[in-house]
Order: C-alpha cells, then structure tokens, then sequence
C-alpha cells in the first residue's frame, strides 16, 4: 500500500464521518472570524436558537473595514467614517460578546489581518484544521494545518456543529528544489508557480510545497507561499511542520506550554507525507530559474520577469486566451512588447496577508533606507499586518526609515488590498501592490494593480517605475 | 431516509422562531441597528427548492470571472443575505461606480454589457466560461446572483469555494464539456429568446430543439437541493459522532484544546 500524504493524513485525523454518497465529516479545530462573511452566519445562529458548539474554538478580529490612519484609529469605532463600515465592525463586537467568542477588537493591540493574527497568537497550530470566511486561509497551511476558506453558510455551520461537510481533495506536490538568488523571495516563487500552472491549476487540489527553497524559507516566507495557494485555485496549501515551525510557535499566548508544547512538537515533527506517498500532480521548479515576478494583467496568471515585456495578444495561440489578454491590457492601459520596467507606477501599497509581516516590512526597509521616494509616486502607504507587528517594526525603527523615505507609516488592517475601507487605488492609476488579487477594481475602482514582493514594491517606490531590485541590492552592497 | 425526512421537518420556519423567548427582543436590538440604514426584516438564508428550471440563457463570454467582478466589495459591507441583485456585475453593468445607498435606477447602464440587452431580461440561466467564480470566498456572489434571479450556472469549470457556496443557496453550477459549452454559446448568441429546460431530478438539459445533454451533481448536494434542506440541521443529528470524535481528540491532541494564556 502506497504511503500518505501529509493531506491524507490530515484528513484521516479529522474524519467525523464518512458519508456513502462520498462526502464527510470533518472535525474544526478553529475557526477564525472576521467582520465581513459572519454576521450572517451569526443571524443564522439566533434565527435557529442554535449556540456555538464550543465558542473556545473560535477566534475573531475586525480586519477588511477598518480604517488605518492614527487619527481615524484613535477614535476607536466611532473613527470609522463610513456609517456601513462602522456597522459592520460593532455587529462583529456584539455578536462576539452575545455568543461568548473571544475578539480582538479594534483598539486591542493584537487586532490586525486575521491571517497574520491567528499564527502570531499561537491559534494556529501544525495538525489543525482550520477555517474562516475567506479565502486566504490558505495562510496557515504555511504551518502544517489544514486550512481553508469558506461560505458564509459554512461559517454557520461550523459555528453550530465544530464540522465542515467536505470531499476529499486530490493531492498535488509542487517541489522547488535549489536555493534562490538574492533578492528574490517567497513571492516571487508562488507568482512564478501560479504563471506556471495558471489561475485553475490548483483548483480541486490541496497543494503541498516542498522542496529545498520552500524548506530555506522562514515561517513568514511559508505563509507568504500558502496564502497565495488560492490564486493557483486550491482552496487549501500545505508546508509540512519542521524545526523552523517549531521555533516560531514556542511561547505564543495559545500555543501549548511546558512539556505539554514537547509532546505537541513531537507529535507535529511526524506530520509529514510519507516517502511513498502518492500524488495526483507533481510539478517541479528550480529556484535558481525563479527571478522577481510583476503582474501585468487582471489575473494572477498574467505575471512575467521583471525582466520580461507585457506580451502581445496576437502572438498567442489560444484564442479564449488571446481575448483575456486584450481584455486585460484594455483595462491596464498597456500596450504589448511595454517592458515591464517602463511601466510607470503612481502608487504603492506595502501590506496584506500576504505580505504584512516583520520581514516583509524589513525587506521593504531595507530598499528604501536613506533614499526617497519618486516623486512622481503619489501616494506610498505601509500598512502592518498586525498590532504587534507594527509594534516590533517600530522597535527596530522600520516606521522612521519608511517615513524619512517618504511612505506613508499606517495602523493595522487589510487595507488597500481589497480597499474596502477609505484605501482605495484611484481609477486609471498603477499601483505596485504587495497583495494577493489584480483584479479588475479590486483595490478600488478602475484601479491598475501590479502584484509584486515587498522588496520589489520598496524598489519602484524609489524609482516611480519597475526596476529589477537585485540591481539595486547590488548597488547597496557596493555602497557599503 | 428517516434521517432526511426529520431534517425536512426540522428546517427553519420563521413564524415557530419569532414565538421563541428572547429571540424576539434580539431581533427588535438587531433591527434597530439596521434601522440606521434604512436596512429593514432581517432575514436568515431559507434556501429555496430546485426541480425543473427553464428560461432564457445570458452568455457571459469572459474567462475567470472572480468574485470582484460578480459582486465589488463595497456591497459586502451589508450585514443582509439579501439585495444584492441590483449590483450583480456592478462595476460592467454600470458605467459609474457603485455605492452601497445609491439609487441605483438613476445610474448610467454600460449599454454594451450583456447584462444590459433587452434580449436578455428575465434571464436565470447563466452561460459563463472557465474558472467562475475564482478569488474571494465572499458568499455574497452567489446571494447577488441568486437575487438577480439567476437558478443555474453553466461553465467548462468553477472555482471551488463558489461551487461549494452556490449548493448552500439553491443555486445549481452545472460543469460541461467546453466542446458544449462552446456550442451553446454558438446558439445562445444565434437565437433571440433562447431558453434551455433543467431538470435537476434527471439531470438533464433540454435544448429548444429538444436535444438534451445530461451532467453530473453530486448526490448529497442534488438531495439538499431538491428539498432545499438545511445541512446544519442534517450535520446535527450526528451529534454523537461528533461528540465522540471531540472527546478522542481531545484525549489524543489536548493542545488543540487549550485556552489562550
């Protein structure tokens, strides 16, 4: 008999009941709550006079609406301009207190973007099964867990059962093996993947990362890499727990302690796919072929090297494909064979659950030291994923480099990334985003998005226009 | 069966729940909250019944159709299931940009999108191309689809959570063939007033000229689907199993069961 994988495994743990039409039952160990997908699921809940089956498995923090300036934040719920906003983050606090859900409201300090929060409080754990309504879930695969977005009904249904009615996904390995080069990150490695095997590729998959370069990344790289899963189309990414995961989660508030935290790291070191196991796809990239990636159409798909140019409709082949690629060059206003490092930026955005994290924010720092922003750029926020994560930037003095640099130094929350608090990308400008989605208005109507790394977005701040950020690493190490 | 039928019995009736203690005073609290907004009745999910669905086919001839393009998230911020339908494609069916309070019969209509055509009015079948529904997880696309009056989605293929969320709103995806879903295209933009006949219990659709193609629906899904059964009701009557799971688990992984320091 053929080993499992890490998937299977996690499954089988989980397994409830399996049903004979082929679905299952399958056990949640948390779940994660935002403003957004859960007041109706809590309506849902007191319509039915049905009670969370255990509250203590649920986690909530306001994220999507908040707004992100001091002086809005300050004011707590009352900052929020938007009366359709601010409703929707006090229904999140009544139904929290109503149903006896811890939250991290707004004015805690270890608020933030759930994705970033959940892993940071130790809630997310290696083995877990984990599930929010939102599709980025796909995050805390980065530690072992099983973990994906869903429906606001399926929040309900968690919420009143601790289950989740589910098939079983098919397994897919996606290994890169090698080191990468400077300057090119975890970003960089998933935007290539999703280039590789398309916005679909993914889709009816889990999808496990491995490899060397996946295994050289930090947690923060990992989460960066299983966050974007979903933009492959799985609903669930996986890097199995190693010493690395260990270390990150030792200490944090939720995280077992003690010699009970021994026998979970143990337990968790097994959780691996066995050397046998058998996958549905394998795909394999060598890192040393990965170079930093920039989005220049309306799917993640349509990404190239920085190096590269915005390719032209009628040299491709496909039709259905061909039509996408006008539809997306109409929409960004670019022409085919532009390079990519012409095209012109008016705006960046350094934040998301994507890449909101302490190193993303170092890396970003790390381009923008002593040098100033284009003046061209017209607006350049920074947007920490988290409280905390903007309270340990601080300490290490990252707010003054971003601010004497010219960027804007912003409180917590999702932000311009799907913009639908007051950040919004004007219509018709290009932003160098650090988020997950181009889509057409995602980060504000009519709005041009360009995913890319912190490093990268840091470098076209400086620039007003893509640059190849290996060059400019290279020059700082002159420099030096 | 005797499980299925109780869970038929067991579903929500508004009237029985309104009369239940407590509850009432809530939902007036609730109410006066929305009544900030003019945002009046709030309703839970009752998840309509599907049989036989026949109407005229809106062909959306556009790949990887995301959640953003379907329902732009300045209308997430409702705290309703409902009324979502007027901004079913906001941002192309509109030529300005749409806000949650606006009065959307005086906006500029994109004359050009589909959506738009007088053909099409009274559409509930909906013609799409590969990976509908990618992105978000939002289950406000299938709730402003549903609203618009959209029964049933027929695409090469769907991206998984929007799958998923469309079952749980009595909202019928149908994967086909892209050979197919090619030639329905072809005939769709041929014919004014093209209608296409489902009949979710023989899994079939009929063509105007009476030719049918049949499709694939998961068995538990097509189950709910026809009875419009809430699952959360199914999933409790296994109470036990999962009380039995939780406590093994607990037995084996206790630190998943740890409260926060």
């Amino acid at each position: 008999m053929a080993g499992k994988t890490l998937y299977d495994k996690l499954w089988d743990s989980h397994l409830v009941k399996q049903r004979d039409d082929g679905t299952a039952l399958i056990y949640i160990d948390r779940q994660l709550i935002h403003e957004v997908t859960s007041p109706q699921a809590f309506e849902g809940l007191r319509l039915t006079g049905r009670k969370p089956w255990r509250a203590d498995a649920n986690l909530a923090t306001p994220d999507h609406n908040i707004p992100t300036t001091k002086s809005e934040r300050s004011r707590g719920l009352e900052g929020i301009m938007d009366p359709v906003s601010r409703i929707q983050v006090r229904t999140l606090d009544d139904n929290c207190r109503e149903f006896g859900i811890l939250e991290l409201d707004m004015n805690d300090e270890r608020q933030g973007i759930v994705h970033v929060v959940g892993p940071e409080q130790g809630a997310t754990l290696p083995g877990m099964t984990i599930v929010c309504g939102d599709s980025h879930t796909s995050t805390h695969g980065a530690l072992g867990a099983l973990a994906h977005g869903i429906g606001t009904s399926e929040v309900e249904h968690v919420m009143a059962t601790q289950c989740l009615i589910q098939r079983k996904m098919k397994n897919m390995l996606i290994r890169v093996d090698g080191q990468l080069n400077p300057g090119v990150t975890a970003k960089d490695i998933v935007l290539a993947i999703i280039g590789n095997i398309g916005t679909a590729g993914g889709t009816g998959y889990t999808i496990e990362f491995g490899g060397e370069a996946i295994r050289s990344l930090s947690m923060e790289g990992r989460m960066t890499i299983c966050n974007m899963a979903i933009e492959a189309g799985a609903r669930a990414g996986l890097i199995a727990a190693d010493q690395t995961t260990v270390d990150y989660i030792r200490g944090r508030p939720f995280a077992p302690k003690g010699e009970m935290f021994d026998k979970a790291a143990e337990a968790w070191l097994q959780l691996t796919s066995d050397n046998d196991a058998q996958f549905d796809r394998v795909v394999v990239l060598d890192a040393a072929d990965i170079i930093p990636q920039v989005t220049w159409g309306t799917s993640p798909e349509m990404v190239a090297p920085v190096t590269g140019v915005v390719p032209d409709p009628d040299q491709e082949a496909d039709s259905g494909r061909a039509e996408s690629i006008r539809q997306a060059l109409k929409y960004m206003g670019l022409k085919p064979g532009t390079a990519i490092k012409d095209i012109k930026l008016d705006v960046v955005f350094i934040g998301s659950c994507t890449n909101s994290r302490i190193e993303d924010l170092r890396a970003a720092a790390a381009v923008v030291k002593g040098r100033k922003v284009a003046s061209t750029i017209e607006l350049a926020l920074v947007v920490p994923g988290s409280g905390l994560v903007k309270k340990q930037a601080e300490a290490e003095g990252l707010d003054k480099i971003f601010v004497e640099a010219g960027l804007e130094w912003r409180e917590p929350g999702c932000s311009m990334c799907l913009a639908m608090n007051a950040d919004q990308l004007p219509a018709g400008k290009h932003c160098a985003s650090t988020s997950n989605r181009n889509f057409e208005g995602r980060q504000g109507f009519g709005g041009r998005t360009h995913l890319v790394s912190p490093a990268m977005a840091a470098a076209a701040a400086i620039h007003g226009h893509f640059v190849d950020v290996r060059d400019i690493l290279l020059e700082s190490d002159r420099a030096h | 069966m005797a499980t299925l039928l109780m869970c038929a019995i067991s579903c929500w009736n508004p009237i029985a729940l309104t009369e239940r203690p407590g509850l009432r005073q809530q939902l007036r609290q609730d109410q006066e909250i929305a009544s900030e907004f003019e945002l009046q009745n709030f309703e839970t999910k009752t998840m309509k019944k599907f049989d036989v669905q026949t109407g005229v086919v809106l062909p959306l001839d556009r790949a990887n159709v995301d959640t953003d393009f379907i329902i732009p998230k300045q209308f997430l911020k409702s705290i309703k299931r409902s009324g979502f339908g007027v901004n079913l494609f906001d941002e192309h069916r509109y030529l300005d940009k749409g806000e949650p309070d606006a009065d959307n019969s005086k906006r500029p209509l994109n004359l050009d999108f589909v959506l738009n055509q007088p053909r099409y009015k009274g559409a509930n079948v909906l013609l799409a191309r590969e990976n509908f529904g990618c992105g978000s997880s939002r289950e406000h696309a299938p709730w402003a689809l549903d609203d618009y009056g959209f029964r049933v989605l027929i695409a090469p293929s769907f991206a998984d959570i929007f799958f998923n969320n469309c079952f749980k709103n009595g909202i019928l995806p149908i994967v086909l063939d892209k050979k197919i879903v090619d030639e329905l295209f072809t005939e769709v933009t041929a014919a004014e007033g093209y209608t296409l006949t489902v009949d979710l219990p023989a899994q079939t659709i009929t063509r105007p000229d009476g030719s049918t193609i049949s499709f694939e629906v998961d068995a538990f899904r097509k189950h709910c689907l026809l009875n419009g059964l809430d699952d959360i009701g199914l999933t409790l009557e296994d109470a036990d199993a999962i009380n039995g799971f939780e406590s093994r688990w607990r037995e084996k992984s206790p630190w998943y069961f740890n409260p926060p320091a």
